[in-house]
């Protein structure tokens, strides 16, 4: 089981909270804090395990992440899952992520927190594994993006126009962590149909 | 309408959308917390709006502040209406919301059974998988009892993507719906071969995560699975497979030797490492399981060990990491594979990587040996003074007490060594293991005697320095060795250099910044000192020095006696009393160190922590039954009892023996055995082969170990332990040089023979006074009860959550095994209701009361045991009865599809608004009982309804023989058992114990539904209590409202069209007016006291039906006004629908 999701960047700042065990939202905060300051002292060359300890669960339970570029992924998961196809999932999921949003960077997932959501909830189902298969994934949400804009999409058009004026206002900032020169050499990892 | 439209998204153009919102945080970053603050504020007003996309705009907003930390469950009511949604994007968001903030404890969560319900049984796949996903975070126990159908029907999905999130879900259904495990799980085994790759490994993933918690009841599926393991090629699956199989085997060796071949096979074949090292994984767990050690799969480990060694090596940390991890599970059984392989673990030590260090060092405990401890102690030591992360040297700490203490300090051939190592560790600062240490530092202190002296002695010396003290900020820091400190000084006092240092030391002023708990074993330990300072002056004559030193006690003790905690002040007033005491009978010239000293005679034994648990229950004495009147409520019960017990193990610090001769110990230990023969309450030990210690009760028969050492004992100061590892070298040295030399001599072989032998525990030796010129050391086992059984179940955890899911999954399912499909809470038909003791049992467990809690837990316990033990007869009872009324029901799971369409009927009780409501209602009260009572009707029973009665005990006197009866009507009569008159009252199947109460349920059957009904009755009783028995009537009404009648029946709104088109229903309407309560709530009431379900709702409008137990159509159209609300009705029997609206203005009057 997976019990918990983590997206945050290089300073701590929380991208993606996914819990799979109620937690109150202090103690999110916290396990998000104290998993940051874990994994941040760590060098990128050393390995992507490690033990969550007193955070989540207990000793059951494992912190396994990936650094791309400004974005840290974290999962924790309990021993029933496998480290390295964990490892695996993560690389899928950064992989939909960068298609779904063309050359995915830190920005997307600031302004879509909804759609980063809607796109692991095809990957990962109340803490257990759903899909793996990347092409899969993409298509189920493809499809469900042509739903949602057959309905109209929940900013109709004059608020679209509304926000592209509001957007003159946008601060400066990093663009397109492209994932291509990020890959953390996995060994032989993508095996999984 | 038009105008309204338009207006409406002009103003939406200003609302912010999630982008608007991130946006601005970002911009005000100084005052962050103020702009959100004023955000939500903003969306409080969004959320009163009545446009369903603004109100998604504002609960996809909140999703995003609830990632930052703002609780968001205030809103959980707006929650739901997005989800209810028609949309898919705006009900997306709502349940990715849910999903965030909804929890077992929301209480709104209730109402979304039947739209969740709805969303499952959708047209659009979308719309059920946005359910599903929603669902598997926030189940509870009623949704999942209520959907547990639903789902399972939905495994058979046509479309695989929501069979694989349908399979998945089943998951946390059996979590939380143990019973729906059974009745489920053929169609989940099913799904293992579905031709849906997806389908097929997310049932892999399920029944993993089953057998994972409770594996024996899965071994039958591994033929399946290994047949799934050879023709898989999915990794993931195949990953999981593989995972599963190594949680089996310990169960079933014989599925171990099937399985070698093929996973050596794949672990040479693949080139996956994530495979590989699963493979490599499960051949160990086999290779564990088939302990036996067959030649043959020597060839096996060498295998994985080499493989695993490859992993060690590989640049790729990760891989390193895994193959230490692997490493640690061959150590356990195969330590000599693991050990040939010590360089490249030591090596790993120095990696620059924590984990990996940590998991090197997991690797380091099997690799200890007698020859080597020293050695990589040392080595570790000089670890922790390069650590500069305090978790990694607190780890670092902890694996070397581990190591060293491991079997019950098996390898240390040196205690004063160790006792040095202690000491250095106590340098570190800021350390968590203060605790740790002290723990060690009085285990050893107390159970290896020949140490005491040398033990003091350091323990002197570490109270003297003072730089723990001054680190006292922390609790369970490094202090926590003062603690040991203090009480190895006091309790062995006599083995004190210079006692009164150390009693200087121990009542500085300092003293008193230290955490209360231990200044109070300083407090304690105080006074042993002083008594035997006294001792040795009055033996010597010194008056005056023994004077002075009560002089001291007298000036010091006061600063304790103002301490701010309890203990320490109790401990050190009461002391400073005694000494005053003392001194003045000092002044007197009368000799008092005798008597003080008495005061902490006696030896201390150390005790095994599992001995008190291990007392066994004597015969004849029922821990379950109550001695008082059972508490009402027990809530602080629990902070109570740990206040008592907190301060334990000073308790320790009590007895003390001075050296006593041979002959008072023969003396005691007779008047002892005496005592005990005479005591008729003292439990003898029954002479058992296996226990020989315990025929022995005294202290001095206590089995001791020797060690023989032949290191001098005096080290002065704080040694390093380096030197140790020096003298123990010359030492072996030495004894090989002796061994060499003296091969031949027989005496010397004889020495060689017990140093093999020299841990058993079944080497008892006479008494300590045969201390031979070498050293000996002698390790205590520790005390445990008579009778005491050796048993291991004592790590089971009684709240594991899992352990509900471990049941029988091979047993074929009995009839009464079936997912509750939506029905109303129903009896069964036609039987009377003293059979029903069994339904009765379950049903009881959804009302949860406070008061019968204790009485409940009890009761759930007997159901389990009921279900672990299958009593025959119970099943057989429920076959019965299934077989006379459930033929109706035996096929009551529609088809995929059907049910989509169909109209689905839905629990009445789940539509529950904020304020909870409860269809019970009062029926009678008097002092001795209090009835309350629901009328339950089903569709499948047209001419019969089930009263539901809770009878709750309020008196102190015992109920029994109560009995019901009705004065039968027309048109309504109570089933009586067979053979009995009209006038007969029903049995009530139960005894109510005081304060208890319980379900009882009886069956009417009528014959017209259109009119309301009034029912007298009576319910007579026997109370029972202390005086007698007095026998007890209480008269009541029983009201059958025409609401009772109605089955709550979802319809859709095509349906709903149609029913009304055809024309053949007449009509009546009702207003009602001054009302304040909101239109949510109000169709919320509606809904659950009248069994109307809402058909469709737009702004303050709503349709909704419901239908009778005969079939009758009922329409009704809500409007809400002003202050008053309208209800237009429809029915296919006017009276009927006179009268359901006549109720109806009753409920709407309350608003």
């Amino acid at each position: 089981m997976i019990q918990a999701i983590l997206v945050f960047n290089n300073h701590g700042k929380p991208r993606l909270v996914r819990f799979y065990q109620r937690f109150p939202e202090e103690i999110q905060q916290q396990i998000v804090r104290e998993t940051f300051h874990l994994v941040l002292k760590r060098d990128d060359n050393i390995c992507n395990f490690l033990e969550g300890g007193s955070l989540i669960g207990g000793s059951d339970y494992k912190l396994i992440y990936r650094h791309y570029a400004t974005l840290y992924f974290v999962f924790c998961v309990d021993s029933s899952e496998s480290e390295l196809g964990i490892l695996d999932l993560i690389q899928v999921f950064v992989e939909t992520l960068d298609k779904c949003f063309e050359n995915v960077c830190e920005l997307d997932l600031i302004f879509h927190m909804d759609k980063v959501h809607y796109i692991l909830q095809e990957v990962v189902m109340g803490g257990m594994v759903l899909e793996t298969n990347m092409n899969e994934i993409v298509a189920q949400i493809e499809a469900q993006n042509r739903l949602e804009k057959s309905e109209g999409g929940l900013s109709a058009a004059p608020a679209r126009a509304v926000s592209a004026v509001k957007n003159i206002n946008l601060p400066e900032i990093p663009r397109n962590i492209n994932l291509g020169d990020l890959n953390i050499k996995v060994p032989n990892l993508s095996q999984f149909v | 309408m038009a105008l309204k439209m338009v207006k409406g998204s002009i103003d939406r153009m200003f609302d912010k959308n999630l982008q608007d919102l991130v946006r601005g945080i970002r911009n005000h970053k100084e005052d962050e917390a103020k702009y959100i603050s004023q955000c939500i504020d903003e969306i409080k007003q969004e959320l009163k709006q009545d446009n369903i996309a603004v109100k998604a705009n504002a609960v996809c907003k909140l999703t995003y502040l609830q990632m930052l930390g703002y609780d968001i469950s205030w809103a959980a009511f707006n929650i739901i209406e997005v989800m209810s949604a028609s949309k898919f994007t705006f009900k997306r968001i709502g349940y990715l919301a849910a999903s965030q903030c909804f929890h077992e404890g929301t209480d709104v969560i209730m109402l979304t059974t039947n739209q969740i319900r709805k969303d499952l049984s959708s047209p659009s796949q979308y719309d059920t998988g946005v359910a599903l996903t929603g669902l598997s975070c926030f189940v509870t126990s009623d949704l999942a009892r209520d959907l547990a159908n639903d789902i399972m029907t939905l495994m058979s999905h046509t479309k695989p993507y929501i069979r694989k999130k349908a399979v998945l879900i089943m998951y946390k259904v059996f979590l939380k719906y143990p019973e729906s495990l059974r009745p489920a799980f053929p169609r989940l085994k099913e799904k293992l071969e579905d031709p849906d790759p997806g389908v097929q490994s997310a049932a892999v993933n399920v029944i993993c995560e089953l057998a994972r918690r409770n594996p024996k009841n899965y071994l039958s599926l591994a033929p399946l699975f290994f047949k799934l393991m050879t023709c898989s090629t999915n990794n993931w699956v195949l990953i999981k497979i593989i995972k599963l199989f190594g949680a089996l085997t310990p169960l079933e060796p014989r599925l171990g030797k099937k399985l070698i071949e093929p996973l050596t096979n794949l672990i040479h074949s693949t080139s996956a490492m994530s495979l590989l090292y699963e493979c490599v994984n499960t051949v160990i767990a086999v290779l564990i399981s088939l302990s036996s050690g067959m030649p043959n799969h020597s060839a096996s480990i060498q295998l994985c060990v080499q493989k695993l060694r490859i992993l060690i090596e590989d640049s790729d940390q990760n891989l390193k990491y895994l193959g230490l991890l692997a490493m640690s599970k061959i150590l356990r059984t195969h330590p000599k594979s693991v050990q040939a392989h010590k360089d490249l673990i030591l090596q790993c030590l120095d990696d620059k990587d924590e984990s990996i260090r940590l998991r090197a060092l997991d690797l380091l405990y099997g690799m200890v040996s007698k020859k080597n401890l020293m050695e990589i102690v040392k080595k570790l030591m000089t670890h922790v003074d390069k650590a500069e992360g305090t978790t990694y040297r607190d780890e670092l700490l902890t694996k070397i007490i581990d190591i060293c203490s491991q079997s019950n300090y098996q390898y240390i051939t040196n205690f004063e060594w160790y006792i040095s190592i202690l000491v250095e560790l106590t340098r570190l600062e800021g350390t968590r293991h203060g605790h740790l240490i002290a723990a060690q530092m009085l285990d050893v202190a107390i159970r290896v005697k020949a140490i005491r002296k040398f033990a003091v002695s350091q323990m002197s010396a570490l109270l003297d320095s003072g730089h723990l003290v001054a680190s006292s900020t922390q609790r369970n820091g490094i202090c926590e060795v003062l603690y040991a400190a203090a009480w190895i000084c006091g309790e062995f006092s006599e083995h004190l250099q210079e006692p009164h240092q150390t009693l200087e030391a121990m009542l500085r002023p300092k003293v008193t910044t230290l955490p209360g708990h231990i200044q109070a074993v300083y407090v304690q330990n105080v006074v042993k000192l002083y008594a035997s300072i006294l001792l040795q002056k009055e033996q010597a004559g010194e008056t005056e020095a023994a004077q002075e030193v009560t002089q001291v006690m007298v000036e010091r003790l006061p600063q304790f006696v103002q301490s701010a905690d309890l203990e320490v002040q109790e401990r050190a007033s009461c002391i400073l009393q005694l000494v005053k005491h003392v001194q003045k009978l000092q002044a007197k010239a009368v000799p008092v160190a005798e008597e003080l000293s008495a005061l902490f005679a006696g030896e201390l034994n150390p005790v095994a922590p599992k001995a008190q648990k291990k007392v066994p229950v004597p015969e004849g004495l029922d821990l379950d039954t109550w001695i008082n009147e059972p508490p009402s409520d027990s809530e602080s019960e629990d902070e109570k009892s740990k206040t008592i017990f907190r301060e334990e193990e000073q308790k320790h610090t009590q007895h003390r023996q001075p050296e006593v001769d041979e002959a008072e110990l023969a003396r005691r230990r007779e008047a002892r055995k005496q005592e005990q023969a005479n005591n008729p309450f003292y439990i003898k030990s029954s002479p058992s082969p296996q226990k020989r210690y315990q025929d022995a009760p005294g202290v001095e028969h206590i089995p001791v170990v020797q060690i023989d050492l032949s290191v001098p004992l005096k080290v002065p100061g704080l040694p390093t332990s380096d030197q140790y590892v020096k003298l123990e070298e010359e030492r072996r040295h030495q004894q090989r040089l002796e061994k060499d030399k003296k091969k031949k001599r027989k005496r010397e072989r004889e020495r060689e023979k017990k140093g093999k032998h020299r841990r058993q525990r079944s080497l008892p030796t006479e008494s300590e006074e045969d201390i031979a010129p070498a050293q000996q050391v002698d390790i205590v086992t520790e005390e445990m009860p008579e009778n005491a059984l050796p048993s291991d179940e004592d790590d089971k955890d009684p709240n594991d959550p899992y352990r509900a899911l471990d049941v029988d999954l091979d047993r074929p399912l009995a009839d009464s095994e079936k997912l509750p499909v939506q029905k109303h809470r129903n009896a069964e038909t036609s039987k009377s209701p003293q059979k029903e003791d069994v339904p009765l049992v379950e049903k009881k467990s959804k009302k949860p009361k406070k008061k019968e809690k204790k009485h409940r837990e009890r009761e759930k316990e007997r159901e389990k045991e009921e279900q672990r033990k299958p009593s025959r007869h119970k099943k057989q009872h429920r076959k019965e009865k299934a077989g006379r009324s459930k033929g109706k029901k035996a096929k009551q799971q529609p088809p995929t599809c059907a049910e989509a369409a169909g109209p689905v009927e839905n629990g009445a009780a789940e539509e529950e608004p904020l304020p909870p409501m409860s269809s019970y209602c009062l029926l009678a009260e008097n002092a001795y009982i209090k009835m309350t009572y629901d009328i339950q009707a089903s569709l499948q029973k047209e001419s019969q309804v089930t009263v539901s009665i809770i009878l709750e005990n309020q008196s102190s006197s015992f109920l029994k023989n109560m009995e019901l009866n009705v004065l039968d009507s027309l048109n309504t009569k109570m089933a009586r058992p067979e053979g009995s008159s009209v006038h007969d009252g029903v049995p009530v199947p139960f005894q109510l114990p005081p304060g208890v109460s319980n379900e009882a349920q009886f069956v009417f059957t009528i014959q017209s539904i259109v009119m309301a009904q009034k029912l007298k009755g009576t319910l007579s009783f026997i109370a029972k209590d202390a005086e007698g028995a007095t026998h007890e009537k209480l008269d009541f009404r029983l009201h059958f409202s025409c609401s009772a009648y109605l089955v709550t029946t979802p319809c859709y709104s095509d349906a709903f069209a149609k029913l009304l088109e055809s024309g053949d229903l007449s009509m009546s309407s009702i207003k009602v007016d001054g009302i304040s309560m909101s239109f949510q709530n109000l169709l919320a009431k509606i809904c659950f006291h009248h069994h109307f379900s809402v058909v469709e709702r737009v702004d303050s409008c709503a349709s909704m039906y419901s239908r009778s137990i005969q079939g009758h159509h009922v329409c009704l159209l809500v409007k809400k006004g002003e202050k008053s609300v309208s209800v237009d009705g429809k029915c296919s029997d006017s009276t009927l629908l006179g009268n359901l609206l006549e109720e109806m203005q009753v409920t709407l009057a309350q608003c």
